[in-house]
């Protein structure tokens, strides 16, 4: 008992941990230090997925924690950071809402996720049951990094973190097949986009992910 | 499960992937253009066995019955008949230069990895390589989409990029809610994502979980359906892509997330508990639908009016398939069938006017019937299918649906009506400007196949006058399988 309760305090920490991250993300104005936040969220997830791992008993999930560590905590973003330099883009990262404004979002959406998940998971097992609060928090804030910054660069760290919450709340469902599989096709998802952004040199910050941006260029606004 | 019955599926499979990588190899326009086209022939041959083979049994990974076999008919045929389009598009596009060889090498092998995507999507039993499919089938179309590299291009690739990430990560995240609420049930392990045991046991799921699962499920399938207000993504990379591309959009891509959404309602369905999906996907159609309808009146591109078009349509789908009962799936069904036909005709259609044209820009085309008569008639033939006037496939689906839901919920019907009617008008404004009056523009003739185009109009049409019986028994057994 005394071990398991352990078990569960780590992997509570670890997944808190990830939270935590994801709101340091959230007032980073610089893409460097950005990326480097970036990282340790990997690095993170990359010792909660082991953990998983451990006390589930199920070998394959290191796979993903090392997945998670070598691709997204050392790959890419040193990719990016040559990325950004090579752009010419390492000035402020002009972020559509203010700061303050946007960490109240973030506590409003984890709050959300937070008494939506333990609601519906009333009777499912306690370790899994806030192991998916904490991932559905870590995944509104990647997607509240994604609204509020308007750099393709930031946009796709904004995707990595909302995807390191997928992938928590995928290894936290206990005996989940396929989460080896899925963390390799996100891998190949992240890799052909930065791809893109280097070989299309994606610097312009399309103004807004919104259907109007091109509806002034086809002329369709009045 | 024997290795003859298996052959089909995986030959559904197979000729896709295999030829992916031949086409990313092969060098040249004619040899490529042609293998393409033989290999989605080929693809469609061995979907149309499905019927006559003996079914393999449900698998952990493959699925075959009577649900997915209409999808992957279509999807193999209207694969097959854009692969022929897409032949003399290509070699317009080369000759233009806005292709380079290299980039024709991409854009085929690109093309095959999507059927397989497409295809992989559905026959799979298991929710989680469904996902895995969906992705795969996205991500190429992204690439595809992007190809032109112009400015306009990108970034209606990048829009599509974020917007369907988001779309694809809301969707596994309701997949391992899923899966979270069959596990106590179902048991640890593969079993808990095989959507066969899944429906078995669906009753006993955690009912809670099961909603919420949902509703990130339809958010996030919902996104590449095309539902306002999650449908940014979808005029720009409508309008930016290559035109055979837009064709396989309309006609396919929004098909494939549209079938996932639908193996979660049946899922829903079959616990007692949960909510119903139902009002869900009626508010959704609707808002589609009215929204879509207004946004006609304003466009200025041809590419995006039908992107816009396609929305509407989906919205009525949606609408219908929310609606239930056996006769108003029996008519979504048909409505999607009938608008994946017609709508890749038109992309046929607006994907040769264009390059005539050399523009998109609708008020630049005039006068088309004048100038180029079978290409102008059979694009007058498929807007006035698309714009649901008799004879013609579109039509009797939408006469069906209205019909139907004006027996149960007469308001909803008026607003469905409402929809339509506004529809209706936006399209034959444009139509009447594009197709009549004084020719503008260039008038230089076509060298191009009219064969894919015509023959989807000739086959909507002969679903408007006369619908085979066994075809009629087939969706009405299907229809009652969706609940």
């Amino acid at each position: 008992m005394q071990m398991h309760s352990l078990a569960f305090d780590i992997s509570h920490t670890l997944a808190g941990g990830l939270v935590l991250i994801s709101f340091m993300m959230l007032y980073q104005d610089r893409l460097y230090s950005l990326l480097n936040v970036f990282a340790l969220h990997a690095v993170v997830l990359a010792l909660s997925v082991a953990w998983q791992a451990y006390i589930q008993d199920a070998p394959h999930l290191y796979i993903t924690a090392v997945i998670a560590l070598v691709f997204k905590a050392i790959v890419i973003p040193v990719a990016l950071h040559r990325i950004v330099k090579q752009l010419g883009i390492h000035r402020d990262i002009e972020s559509a809402v203010s700061i303050g404004l946007t960490m109240l979002a973030g506590m409003a959406l984890v709050a959300l996720s937070m008494v939506l998940m333990l609601r519906v998971t009333a009777d499912a097992d306690p370790l899994a049951r806030e192991d998916l609060a904490f991932a559905l928090s870590v995944v509104l804030l990647g997607l509240l990094v994604m609204v509020t910054r308007r750099n393709a660069v930031s946009q796709v760290v904004g995707f990595m973190s909302l995807e390191n919450g997928l992938v928590l709340a995928a290894t936290g469902a206990k005996g989940m097949p396929l989460v080896v599989e899925i963390s390799v096709a996100f891998s190949i998802l992240i890799a052909f986009i930065v791809i893109g952004i280097f070989l299309f040199r994606i610097r312009e910050r399309f103004d807004s992910v919104d259907v109007s941006a091109l509806d002034d260029y086809r002329g369709e606004r009045r | 499960m024997t290795m003859a019955s298996l052959d089909p599926v995986a030959a559904v499979l197979l000729i896709p992937i295999v030829s992916a990588a031949l086409l990313a190899v092969l060098p040249g326009y004619r040899l490529t253009a042609r293998l393409n086209v033989v290999a989605s022939l080929l693809t469609f041959v061995s979907a149309l066995s499905l019927f006559v083979i003996e079914r393999p049994q449900p698998g952990p990974y493959v699925l075959v019955d009577d649900l997915n076999i209409v999808f992957i008919v279509l999807n193999t045929f209207v694969g097959f008949t854009t692969s022929i389009f897409s032949a003399s598009y290509i070699a317009h596009e080369l000759e233009t230069g806005r292709l380079t060889p290299v980039y024709l090498r991409f854009y085929h092998a690109m093309y095959q990895t999507m059927m397989f995507g497409m295809n992989l999507a559905f026959v799979s039993n298991n929710i989680g390589l469904m996902w895995v499919a969906v992705e795969i089938a996205t991500l190429t179309t992204v690439l595809m989409v992007g190809i032109y590299r112009t400015h306009a291009a990108l970034e209606a690739a990048w829009k599509y990029f974020i917007l369907g990430s988001v779309g694809i990560a809301f969707a596994l995240f309701g997949t391992i809610l899923v899966y979270m609420a069959a596990r106590p049930i179902v048991g640890e392990g593969q079993d808990g994502m095989i959507w066969t045991l899944l429906i078995q046991h669906a009753a006993a799921f955690d009912p809670a979980l099961l909603n919420v699962a949902f509703i990130f499920l339809f958010l996030g399938y919902g996104t590449k359906v095309g539902l306002a207000p999650l449908h940014a993504w979808l005029p720009d990379a409508h309008a930016e892509g290559p035109t055979p591309i837009s064709a396989v959009l309309s006609g396919l891509l929004l098909n494939v997330a549209l079938y996932a959404l639908l193996r979660f309602k049946i899922l829903l369905a079959a616990n007692p508990d949960a909510i119903a999906p139902g009002p869900l996907m009626v508010t959704m159609g609707l808002v589609s639908l009215i929204f879509a309808a207004f946004m006609l009146y304003r466009r200025r591109d041809i590419k995006r009016l039908f992107a816009y078009s396609s929305i509407e349509h989906m919205g009525i789908i949606v609408f219908a398939f929310g609606m239930g009962g056996p006769l108003a799936n029996f008519a979504g069904l048909l409505h999607m069938v009938m608008h994946s036909l017609t709508k890749s005709a038109i992309f046929y259609a607006v994907g040769h006017i264009s390059q005539i044209k050399g523009t998109q820009r609708i008020n630049r085309i005039r006068g088309l019937t004048v100038t180029h008569p079978a290409l102008g008639w059979g694009f007058v033939v498929g807007v006035v299918a698309i714009a649901g006037l008799p004879p013609l496939g579109i039509f009797m689906s939408e006469f069906l649906i209205v019909s139907s839901t004006f027996a149960r919920q007469p308001l909803l019907a008026i607003a469905l009506v409402f929809g339509l009617l506004l529809a209706f008008g936006a399209l034959t404004l444009r139509l009447t400007s594009v197709a009549f009056g004084e020719p503008r523009g260039s008038t230089a003739s076509a060298e191009a196949s009219y064969v894919p185009m015509l023959a989807h109009i000739a086959l909507v049409l002969c679903a408007g006058i006369y619908l085979p019986t066994p075809l009629v028994v087939w969706f009405q057994h299907v229809a009652r399988l969706l609940g």
